[in-house]
């Protein structure tokens, strides 16, 4: 009986969190599942089951922009994760180093997200900019403004920059946690530096990269701020991602069905392969 | 205060940690849970204190039932393996930290906080922080801590684990010698035979869940109820030997046949085995019924005053600890005898059904009903 | 295959020390053995740690020469000394199979693939790893993965020490003893330079042919579990070795007794005219007599003394240790314990004891006292 009556208690506790979720997450998405099925005009709407459904999956602005979005999310992958274990390999272990190595890679985190997009613009222009004149100085045609491929690498290049830090920060707590014990048996086997990496740093660091990964793919599938402020989504539409082909139609063509429809989509395809992720590398370290 | 434990289990993911417990803890006495690892004594006393709650049975203090009241509300001092105090306060905030919850005057925490830590002799320390203090003074800062509490029980999740060996025992003489005078209960798991002898008391071992055998420390020791009982509570492990008794002629394997008389209650013939304690067995014949056993030496260890031999013949493995220094070679042959009346028989099942004789003659029987030695 | 050779070592923390107790270890020579089994014993803080970490190269001693083989290794990183180093928590790869762990070194030193499965099985083999070859590491028990991390140490053939740091730390009784058993067997099979370092006088003397009892950085007493038992040449190792440890008592010379509170013990029965000589010179000595419990004669009966002095104290407490006893008696001031085997006769009340000639040791400012060194 005692047991019953504590759990019921246990309940009830629970209840102010879950109206706070309710309220903040549960019924805004509610909202958009039911315009995503209806026809909104003025002040009246229509009932109109999957069409916009339909009408975005064939949308080919919509279709390049995922693909556009796939391959950029997976770029930063790429890059920022093993660069994050290298920057954070390379860190001093302790001392007065460390703690400065610490401030410096945090400055980037600090930064508005459309200031990160500012600064990157002047600091890649072909005319003033400092890397954009010094690439163009040393005989290297490139500008983010006209051409396609400059303006992707630029975008991955700030994403990078401002970004990476997060990936070492997080292997660095890692690193730090393993035993003393474990380099000095190391050591003593005589295992190489690329053995002690893959075989104790690696694993160990195992957790903390599930965690960085995760953070790293949802925040770069859903950039906005900062290709907008850099390069408005061009040139043509060559960095336009998927928040921004979202906020296109949402605010600049006032297709509130689509739209709606369009972020349901988005938000499933982020939920889907986040938890894919997940459970592949959580399975993976049960199997073995 | 007395606790009792009636029918507690408790299982965790379809894993068993508490099978069907029920034992009494009398009022100011000192409990060892013997076990090793993962046996469930942790198990139990994080059910005592209540921090977890058991699936069935009831926890009943003085007679009231406590089952689902939180460990807050129990008046319950607990001591664990790591050494656990606030960093940040002196040795003597921690160990008044108790009484400061508990609303007293400031006057009679510096009265009692004094009293204890003279007990614990870490009155010298009371203004320090307790990371400036070594790993015993630690550890006797945090019982401090327990004992100042006067609550009606203190639990010892291992306490000496993480001491020096020598530590250890000045503070196991030292516990003993406290809990005399207190009138809490004391109940301390450990997984040392030897700290349970030390320790005294009323001693529960406990195996894979369950509690195998409760009593006074000596006479559990003495009288063990299983084979299960008897490893647990020997060190070096008692020894086993597969037999066979026909009416009274006993053998071991081939290695040997001898007389052994059993009492009239046990009738059938068939599979034994025979127990003996390492330092029974010995090197020289002493009466003329020993039980002579011929083996090979696998090592001998020598600990500057007892030599603890390890022999075996095939299946046979046998430990003798033996008084003094004996060198013996790897694959040495050796012969060792057994005092008959010094040996242990368990049926198949393992379940003990006769204790060796010797303990049966009148002032070991006097001694062990009595708890004394 | 090695000796290991300590030329006057000195290691302090601190980096201008001055006094001795700014000293991790004070100056000490010593000299491990090729194929020895050694343990390194003492109290935590008496700098046994530091002196391993100094033999397989993690520290560099502030002062002296660590020599394997004659050749000074001071400089020279752990995996440049070939020794293999067992820690207090089991070090295995979590993400290896044990076939793996084990192969590991091999693998990097680059032996060829059947030299190293031959290497493993063997291995595998005298530590009953055999069948868990195919477990993953990380899924063993605190004893195995032990067991894992000093294969990885024998399968080397060039290994010429292995250090063992507490390594039964983490273990339950019943399986120390067999762990330990395991040990002693590899140590005869193998041939191989041993070092066990410890704070537990049991493991240490049931591992070790010979025993460095270490005190305050210094080696104060090496010799075997047999000798630091019977003759202490310290007072601390009379404490610190022997459960309980050696009775000692602060006695002062007064003609021709030792005297404590109001007890005399007459010289002449326990050291040659000669001695008693050097003794009187002395101004004020620093005395101690110490007994071990062990040997301490217990009787109810003054004519079973043997023809000692013999002593009627209080009986104070009786433990009975399951095979063994331990009374606490009271002789003047002092509490003295005493072994009472387990058939033994037991005091109560009152007991008559005895000190034999043969196990009274005298200590002269803390030093064993003996004729012939003086």
């Amino acid at each position: 009986m005692n047991l019953k009556v504590k759990n019921n208690k246990a309940w009830f506790l629970v209840l102010p969190v879950l109206a706070l979720v309710a309220f903040s997450a549960i019924i805004p998405l509610m909202t958009v599942v039911n315009y995503s099925v209806q026809d909104i005009f003025d002040n009246s709407s229509v009932f109109v089951g999957t069409e916009w459904y339909r009408e975005i999956l064939n949308d080919p602005r919509l279709q390049s922009s995922l693909i556009r979005q796939f391959v950029f999310s997976g770029a930063v992958l790429l890059v920022e994760i093993p660069l994050g274990i290298l920057v954070a390999l390379m860190m001093p272990k302790s001392g007065r180093m460390a703690s400065l190595c610490l401030v410096i890679l945090a400055m980037p985190l600090l930064i508005p997200w459309n200031v990160v997009g500012t600064i990157w613009q002047i600091f890649g222009r072909a005319d003033i900019g400092l890397m954009g004149a010094f690439l163009n100085g040393i005989g290297i045609d490139y500008n983010y403004a006209s051409n396609p491929i400059d303006a992707w690498l630029t975008v991955l290049l700030m994403d990078v920059w401002h970004w990476t830090s997060l990936v070492a920060l997080l292997c660095y707590s890692g690193l730090r946690a393993i035993p003393d014990a474990y380099y000095q048996a190391a050591k003593i086997d005589q295992a190489s530096a690329w053995a002690v990496f893959r075989y104790i740093q690696l694993p160990k660091l195992r957790s903390v990269l599930v965690i960085g990964i995760l953070l790293r793919f949802m925040d770069s599938f859903m950039i906005y701020a900062e290709p907008f402020v850099l390069t408005g989504g061009g040139p043509g539409n060559s960095t336009t991602f998927l928040s921004q082909t979202l906020t296109k139609m949402a605010i600049g063509q006032f297709d509130l069905g689509p739209a709606a429809a369009f972020s349901l989509v988005y938000f499933l395809i982020v939920l889907l392969v986040s938890w894919l992720f997940f459970t592949t590398i959580t399975h993976l370290d049960n199997k073995k | 205060m007395s606790l009792e434990l009636q029918n507690i289990s408790r299982s965790v993911n379809g894993e068993c940690y508490i099978e069907d417990a029920n034992i009494t803890f009398e009022a100011g006495s000192f409990n060892v849970l013997l076990g090793r690892t993962l046996s469930g004594k942790t198990s139990l006393m994080r059910l005592i204190a209540g921090l977890d709650q058991p699936d069935t049975g009831r926890i009943m203090m003085n007679g009231i039932d406590v089952t689902g009241v939180p460990v807050q509300k129990r008046n319950i001092a607990m001591v664990y393996q790591q050494f656990i105090n606030y960093p940040n306060l002196t040795v003597f905030e921690n160990i008044a930290s108790p009484l400061r919850i508990a609303g007293i005057d400031s006057q009679t925490i510096l009265k009692r906080v004094n009293a204890v830590a003279e007990m614990l002799h870490i009155e010298n320390f009371l203004q320090r922080l307790p990371l400036e203090l070594s790993g015993g003074q630690q550890q006797r800062t945090a019982m401090a801590r327990a004992l100042i509490k006067e609550g009606g029980l203190i639990l010892f999740d291992e306490p000496l684990v993480n001491l020096d060996y020598k530590l250890r025992e000045e503070l196991r003489v030292e516990l003993r010698e406290l809990f005399k005078v207190q009138n809490t209960i004391a109940i301390y798991a450990s997984t040392e035979p030897s700290e349970a002898l030390a320790l005294g008391g009323v001693t529960t071992l406990m195996h894979e869940g369950k509690i195998i055998q409760a009593g006074h420390v000596n006479t559990v020791y003495s009288l063990p109820n299983s084979i299960e009982s008897a490893e647990l509570f020997s060190e070096p492990p008692i020894n086993i030997l597969e037999g066979r008794l026909e009416d009274t002629s006993a053998s071991i394997g081939e290695h040997a046949t001898f007389t052994f008389n059993t009492s009239n209650d046990l009738t059938s013939s068939g599979a034994y085995r025979f127990g003996i304690r390492p330092h029974h067995v010995s090197l020289e014949k002493n009466n003329s019924d020993d039980v002579a056993l011929d083996l090979r030496v696998d090592v001998a260890e020598i600990s500057g005053s007892e030599t603890f031999l390890h022999m075996a013949n095939g299946e046979l493995v046998v430990v003798a600890q033996l008084m003094g220094v004996h060198q013996f070679h790897t694959d040495a042959s050796v012969r060792v005898y057994l005092p008959i009346e010094k040996l242990y028989l368990f049926n198949s099942m393992g379940t003990m059904v006769q204790a060796p004789a010797y303990l049966s003659t009148e002032k070991n029987v006097r001694q062990l009903s009595e708890g004394i030695c | 295959m090695a000796e290991i050779r300590l030329e006057a070592l000195a290691h302090s923390y601190l980096e201008s020390p001055c006094k001795p107790e700014d000293y991790a270890i004070r100056e000490m020579n010593h000299i491990w053995e090729q194929g020895g089994a050694y343990a390194l014993l003492g109290p935590s803080g008496c700098g046994k740690s530091t002196l391993l970490n100094i033999i397989s190269g993690l520290l560099t001693p502030s002062e002296g020469h660590v020599k394997f083989d004659q050749k000074t290794v001071n400089g020279l990183e752990p995996n440049q000394r070939n020794i293999a180093q067992v820690f207090q928590f089991p070090v295995v790869y979590d993400s290896m199979s044990v076939f793996d762990n084990l192969a590991f070194p091999l693998r990097n030193l680059k032996y060829p693939k059947d030299k190293i499965d031959q290497k493993v099985k063997e291995i595998a083999d005298v530590l009953d790893l055999t069948a868990l070859l195919n477990r993953r590491a990380n899924h063993l028990t605190a004893d195995e993965k032990q067991k894992v991390s000093m294969g990885r140490g024998l399968v080397r053939d060039d290994v010429s020490a292995i250090l063992f740091d507490e390594p039964l730390t983490v273990i339950d009784p019943h399986l120390k003893w067999k762990l330990r058993r395991k040990l002693k067997q590899i140590h005869e099979k193998f041939n191989i330079t041993m070092v066990y370092v410890t704070h537990d006088q049991l493991e240490a003397s049931t591992f070790a042919d010979k025993i460095a009892l270490m005190y305050q950085g210094q080696i104060v007493q090496f010799g075997t579990p047999q000798e630091l038992f019977e003759t202490p040449e310290h007072t601390f190792v009379g404490y610190f070795i022997g459960s309980p440890g050696m009775n000692i008592i602060e006695v002062d010379l007064k003609g021709s007794n030792f005297i404590f509170d109001d007890i005399k013990l007459p010289l002449a029965d326990y050291l040659d005219p000669a001695a008693i000589d050097i003794l009187c010179k002395k101004e004020a000595p620093n005395l101690k007599i110490g007994i071990r419990p062990e040997f301490i004669k217990i009787t109810n009966n003054v004519s079973q003394c043997d023809n000692q002095p013999c002593f009627e104290c209080n009986v104070l407490d009786i433990e009975n240790l399951g095979t063994y006893k331990i009374a606490t008696l009271q002789l003047g001031q002092q509490k003295i314990k005493a072994r009472i085997a387990e058939d033994a006769f037991v005091p109560t009340e009152k007991a008559m004891i005895s000190f034999p000639k043969r196990w009274l040791k005298i200590y002269l400012d803390e030093y064993l006292f003996r004729e012939k060194n003086l």
